[in-house]
């Protein structure tokens, strides 16, 4: 791996995404929390700029931080979970094992090809752009269909949400 | 170019990390942070498989189209889980998953 500047925005998005991962699934404050999960979606999106996916990062930062994190803050401080619970983890030790197995096993199979085929070292040089994407999106023989449903899903898990946290008594 | 293994490498990782958090917080909200943490180091691979076959000059966008639409769910499972969330802290003033266990047998 030469010294570029695609490895040089690969090992500083690594550090952010994983940095950010550990420090969700270990601080003790929901609150830093949310930020470090923030932290760890802005290098998921650095990666897909890295993977000549501009419109992906763009929607990442749109929808992730500017909506799922805001609304995860909105939870935490609606059920006042920064205070009540003492103890962070339930089951540490068996989690951490089945987690590090878990990793490892992966590892090995991004690494060393038991199931056959090789790893390519070098992305091809041409690749399709946001425009193709739209005009797919829109496309009868491309994702017409499952476009559709997902503004279904949208508008019905809005509605679901809206429906199963709203207040009776009010 | 950094080579796709690396790429497969950091989201084993992550998905490892979420795979802990969402065994072993006891706090709901803290799990379903797992659980995105989960859905991302997925969307790392999607991408990542994508931009590295040969078919992505083509016009094949599976792996491009299949990443929006896990950002799409992903939405969606988001608002409706804190929902969820939400109304189990109002019924049980709780956020411990083993507590909301009305329907265990």
């Amino acid at each position: 791996m030469e010294l570029n500047a695609i490895s040089i925005g690969f090992v500083v998005f690594t550090i952010f995404t994983l940095g950010g991962g550990i420090g969700v699934v270990t601080t003790r404050n929901l609150f830093q929390g949310t930020i470090w999960l923030m932290l760890s979606l802005f290098g998921v999106a650095g990666y897909f700029v890295l993977l000549s996916a501009p419109f992906l990062a763009a929607v990442q930062i749109l929808v992730y931080i500017g909506a799922i994190a805001i609304l995860i803050t909105f939870a935490v401080m609606l059920t006042r979970s920064v205070t009540r619970i003492k103890t962070r983890y339930l089951r540490l030790v068996p989690s951490l094992l089945a987690s590090l197995a878990l990793f490892l096993i992966l590892l090995l199979g991004v690494t060393v090809p038991i199931f056959g085929g090789v790893s390519p070292e070098h992305a091809p040089a041409t690749v399709a752009s946001t425009r193709d994407l739209g005009a797919a999106l829109v496309d009868e023989n491309g994702y017409v269909v499952p476009f559709l449903l997902a503004s279904v899903l949208l508008t019905g898990a809005m509605i679901g949400a809206i429906f199963i946290a709203r207040d009776d008594t009010a | 170019m950094v080579p796709l293994w690396m790429y497969l490498a950091v989201a084993a990782a992550l998905f490892s990390l979420g795979v802990f958090g969402a065994l072993s917080r006891r706090n709901a909200v803290a799990v379903l942070m797992s659980v995105e943490l989960m859905l991302n180091a997925v969307n790392i691979n999607l991408v990542a498989f994508w931009r590295y076959s040969e078919t992505s000059t083509d016009l094949l966008l599976n792996g491009y189209a299949f990443t929006a639409f896990v950002l799409i769910v992903a939405a969606a499972e988001a608002a409706v889980g804190l929902a969820i969330i939400i109304t189990v802290y109002r019924n049980r003033r709780s956020v411990i998953p083993e507590e909301a266990a009305a329907l265990k047998g």
